[in-house]
C-alpha cells in the first residue's frame, strides 16, 4: 500500500529522473547511508571488519568497474586482477615516494593510471570483439602480474619481492598500516564506495552510458547512428580501469597491508570480480553490490557452518566450497540469467501493486 | 655448426612437442564451440578430472572416502585392487561418458538460445563445480600417473645428433608419444567429423541446430556425443601431461595454455588449434631461450598471450577462423 507513486507528486523534470523515485526507496536508501556511516563504525571489530566488510566495500567497487565495461558497455575482460594489480602498485609507488600528499590523492591518483593502462588494453577492442577479446584481455592479466613480480622498481626492490603499505593518516586517523583501527578502514572505504558508486549510477544514466549501452547493444548500429565506437570504449575501459584501479589501491592499503602480487591479484580475481556481476546482474549498479555481497558472503558462511559447526577438516570444507560455489553459478545462470537484481525488479514491481495484483 | 645454433633447434623441437600437447588441450575446445557454440572453460579440469578418475580406479582408491570418513567417522581408503592400465582407461571412458550426460541434461539442455557469455560463464562455473567434485572424490594430493609410457631422454635421437653434430639433442620420449597420439586423434577426429553418419550430423548441428533439429537430427544425442569426444581428447591430454607432470591441480591450468593458441589459430578451425598450438610451442619456447634471460625470464606467462593479441590485431578471427561477417 505504502510502496508506489501514488501521492508523491513531482514538480519538476529534476524530480521526475531522480534515482529513487518512490518515496519508501528514497528514505530506505538514506536510512542505510546513515546505519552505515554512523551505526556500523560504533559496534564494527576486527573479525567483521577484514573478514566482510571490508572485502565487501571493496570488491563492490571493483564489481561497479567491471559492471561498467561488460554490462554495460558489453566489452567482456578477463583483466580485472592485472587491473587492480596496477591500482596496487601504483598507490605502492605513489605512497613511497611521496610520504606527505594525503592517502586519498594517492589512491585516486592510482585510479587514474589504471585508467590510462586500462585504455592501453583497451584500444584493440576496436578490432576484437566478444570471446577473442574476453581472451585477449587476458593478455594484460598475465602481462602486468609478471611484469610487477620480475622488475625491481614496482616494489622498490624489496627482498621478498612484496609491498607493504606503510602507515598513511586521513585528517590524523590512521588508515593504512597494521595498527589502523577497524572502524577507520571501514570509513575510507565506505566513502570510496558511497562517491563510486555515486559516480557510477550518474554516468550510466547520462549520455555517455547511452552510449555505452548502444554500443553494447549492436555496435555498428551504434556507430551509424552517430555513437563514436572509439571514444565509447575507449571512455568505457578508462572509466571501468578507474574503478577497478581504485579498489585495487584500497585492497593494497587498507585491507591486506601486504601484497604478493601473484597470489593476491591472479587470474582467480578476475574471474571472482566476473562472478560479482554475472550473479549480481550485468547492467546494475545494484547488482554489482548483490553480487560482491554474495561472493563475499558464501564461504564466510560456508567456512563458518562446516568448520564451525560440524568440525570438517578446512580441505575438505575447501573442496566443498568450490563445488557449491560452481553449482550455485550454474543455477543462477539456468534459473535466473539476469542475476539478484532480476529477483530485485520482480519483487519492488509485485510490491507495487501489492495488495491488488489485478 | 655454432653452438647457439643447435641449442636453438633443440629449443625449437622441443617446443614442437609442447606446441602438440597444447593443440590437444585446443582440440577439445574447438569440437564443442564447433558443435554448440559453447566456449568450455571447463575443458582443462575436464583433463584433470579424466587423470583423477584414471589414477583412482588403477590405484583401487574409494571415492568420497575424506568426505565418508568426516561424515560416518569410518576410516577407508583403499578397496585394495589394483585395475590394469588399459581397464581403467575404458572405466574412466565411461566415467567421462556419463558426465556428458549429465553436463547435457542438467546443464546445457536449459541454457540453449543464451547469449554465448552466459554459456561461457555456465562452464566457468562447471569448472569450479568438477574441481571441487573432483578434489572430494579422489583427494586433493599429488599423484604420480603411469600407465607405461615410455619416458625420459630418448637414446636413438641423442646418438644421432650427437654423431652428426657433436651436441646430442634432449628429446623427451614421452613427448614422442604424445606428438603421435596427437597426430592419430586428429586424424581420427578429421574422418570422423567427415566421413561417418554421426560426424555429419554433428556438423549440421554446428551449422544450424534449429535446420538439423527440423531434419530429424536429435540434438541431445549430438550434444552428449560432442561432449563425450571433448571429455575423450581431455582424457588423452590428462594421461599426457599427468604422465609428464604428475595429476595435480596445475593440470587445469593447461585451459589456459590452450586459449592463446585457440585464438591464434581461429575457434573453429582444427588445422588452426594445430597450427596454433605449434607456433605458440615453439614461439614461446624460442622467445623465453633467446629474450627470457634478458628481461628476468618465466615469459612463458604472456607470450602466447601476446603474440595472439598482435595477431588477432590484423586478423580479428585468427589465422584459420571462418571470415566475421557482420550485419546491422
Amino acid at each position: 500500500m505504502l510502496y508506489r507513486e501514488a501521492g508523491d507528486f513531482k514538480t519538476s523534470y529534476k524530480d521526475d529522473s531522480q534515482t529513487f523515485p518512490i518515496r519508501i526507496d528514497r528514505w530506505g536508501y538514506y536510512a542505510i547511508l546513515a546505519i552505515a556511516f554512523i551505526a556500523v563504525p560504533l559496534v564494527i571489530n576486527d573479525y567483521w571488519a577484514s573478514a566482510v566488510l571490508l572485502p565487501f566495500l571493496i570488491y563492490a567497487i571493483a564489481a561497479l568497474g567491471l559492471n561498467i565495461l561488460t554490462g554495460f558497455c558489453g566489452q567482456v575482460s578477463l583483466g580485472t586482477g592485472g587491473f587492480m594489480a596496477v591500482g596496487a602498485y601504483a598507490c605502492y609507488k605513489l605512497m613511497t615516494a611521496f610520504p606527505e600528499v594525503n592517502i586519498v590523492i594517492h589512491v585516486i591518483l592510482a585510479g587514474g593510471v589504471t585508467a590510462c593502462v586500462g585504455v592501453l588494453f583497451g584500444l584493440p577492442s576496436l578490432r576484437i570483439k566478444g570471446f577473442y577479446l574476453a581472451v585477449a584481455t587476458l593478455a594484460a592479466q598475465f602481462f602486468l602480474v609478471w611484469l610487477f613480480n620480475k622488475v625491481g622498481w614496482f616494489y622498490n626492490y624489496s627482498a621478498s619481492g612484496q609491498i607493504s603499505a606503510p602507515t598513511r593518516t586521513v585528517l590524523s586517523i590512521e588508515v593504512t598500516g597494521p595498527t589502523a583501527s577497524p572502524w577507520a578502514k571501514y570509513l575510507i572505504c565506505l566513502t570510496f564506495v558511497t562517491v563510486m558508486a555515486w559516480l557510477a549510477r550518474n554516468l550510466t544514466r547520462g549520455s555517455v552510458g547511452r552510449k555505452w549501452m548502444a554500443i553494447r547493444d549492436m555496435d555498428i548500429a551504434a556507430e551509424i547512428i552517430g555513437v563514436n565506437p572509439l571514444a565509447a570504449k575507449l571512455s568505457a575501459f578508462a572509466v571501468s580501469s578507474f574503478f577497478v584501479g581504485i579498489s585495487g589501491a584500497l585492497f593494497f592499503s587498507v585491507y591486506l597491508g601486504a601484497v604478493e602480487v601473484g597470489e593476491v591479484f591472479g587470474i582467480q580475481k578476475s574471474f571472482l570480480v566476473l562472478f560479482m556481476i554475472i550473479i549480481g546482474g550485468l547492467g546494475s549498479i545494484f547488482g554489482s553490490f548483490a553480487g560482491a555481497a554474495f561472493i563475499v558472503l558464501l564461504p564466510v558462511f560456508l567456512k563458518n557452518v562446516l568448520v564451525g559447526g560440524m568440525g570438517w577438516a578446512t580441505d575438505l570444507a575447501a573442496h566443498l566450497e568450490l563445488l557449491i560455489l560452481g553449482g550455485l553459478i550454474m543455477m543462477f545462470l539456468i534459473l535466473e540469467p539476469h542475476g539478484l537484481t532480476a529477483y530485485w525488479r520482480t519483487l519492488k514491481e509485485k510490491m507495487r501493486l501489492w495488495p491488488f495484483p489485478h | 655448426m655454432p653452438e647457439q645454433l643447435l641449442f636453438a633447434m633443440e629449443v625449437i623441437l622441443n617446443g614442437l612437442m609442447a606446441g602438440v600437447l597444447y593443440a590437444l588441450v585446443a582440440l577439445g575446445f574447438v569440437l564443442i564451440f564447433k558443435a554448440s557454440g559453447v566456449f568450455n572453460y571447463a575443458q582443462g579440469v575436464l583433463a584433470l578430472f579424466a587423470a583423477l578418475t584414471l589414477v583412482g580406479i588403477m590405484e583401487g582408491q574409494v571415492p568420497f572416502s575424506h568426505l565418508i570418513n568426516a561424515i560416518f567417522g569410518t576410516d577407508l581408503h583403499h578397496f585394495g585392487w589394483e585395475i590394469p592400465a588399459i581397464a581403467a582407461i575404458l572405466l574412466t571412458m565411461v566415467v567421462m561418458v556419463a558426465l556428458a550426460y549429465l553436463v547435457n541434461h542438467y546443464i546445457m539442455r536449459h541454457l540453449v538460445n543464451q547469449d554465448p557469455i552466459i554459456l561461457f560463464m555456465a562452464t566457468i562455473g562447471l569448472a569450479y563445480f568438477l574441481e571441487g567434485f573432483g578434489d572430494l572424490m579422489w583427494g586433493s594430493d599429488i599423484k604420480n600417473l603411469d600407465v607405461g609410457l615410455p619416458q625420459g631422454l630418448n637414446g636413438f635421437i641423442d646418438e644421432t645428433t650427437f654423431n652428426a653434430f657433436g651436441y646430442g639433442f634432449f628429446i623427451d620420449n614421452l613427448d614422442i608419444v604424445a606428438s603421435v597420439v596427437a597426430a592419430l586423434l586428429v586424424v581420427a577426429l578429421v574422418i570422423f567429423a567427415q566421413y561417418t553418419k554421426q560426424g555429419r550430423a554433428m556438423r549440421a548441428v554446428a551449422d544450424d541446430h534449429q535446420a538439423a533439429l527440423s531434419v530429424g537430427i536429435s540434438l541431445n544425442f549430438i550434444w552428449v556425443m560432442v561432449w563425450s569426444v571433448a571429455g575423450f581428447v581431455a582424457l588423452v591430454a590428462g594421461i599426457m601431461w599427468g604422465s609428464k607432470s604428475g595429476v595435480q591441480f596445475s593440470l587445469s591450468l593447461i585451459a589456459l595454455k590452450a586459449l592463446p593458441v585457440l585464438m591464434l589459430g581461429g575457434f573453429t578451425s582444427i588445422p588452426g588449434a594445430i597450427v596454433g598450438g605449434l607456433i605458440v610451442g615453439v614461439g614461446e619456447k624460442l622467445f623465453e631461450f633467446a629474450i627470457g634471460p634478458m628481461v628476468g625470464g618465466a615469459t612463458e606467462n604472456w607470450f602466447a598471450y601476446v603474440l595472439a593479441l598482435v595477431v588477432l590485431v590484423f586478423r580479428p578471427q585468427g589465422l584459420f577462423g571462418d571470415k566475421i561477417i557482420e550485419r546491422v
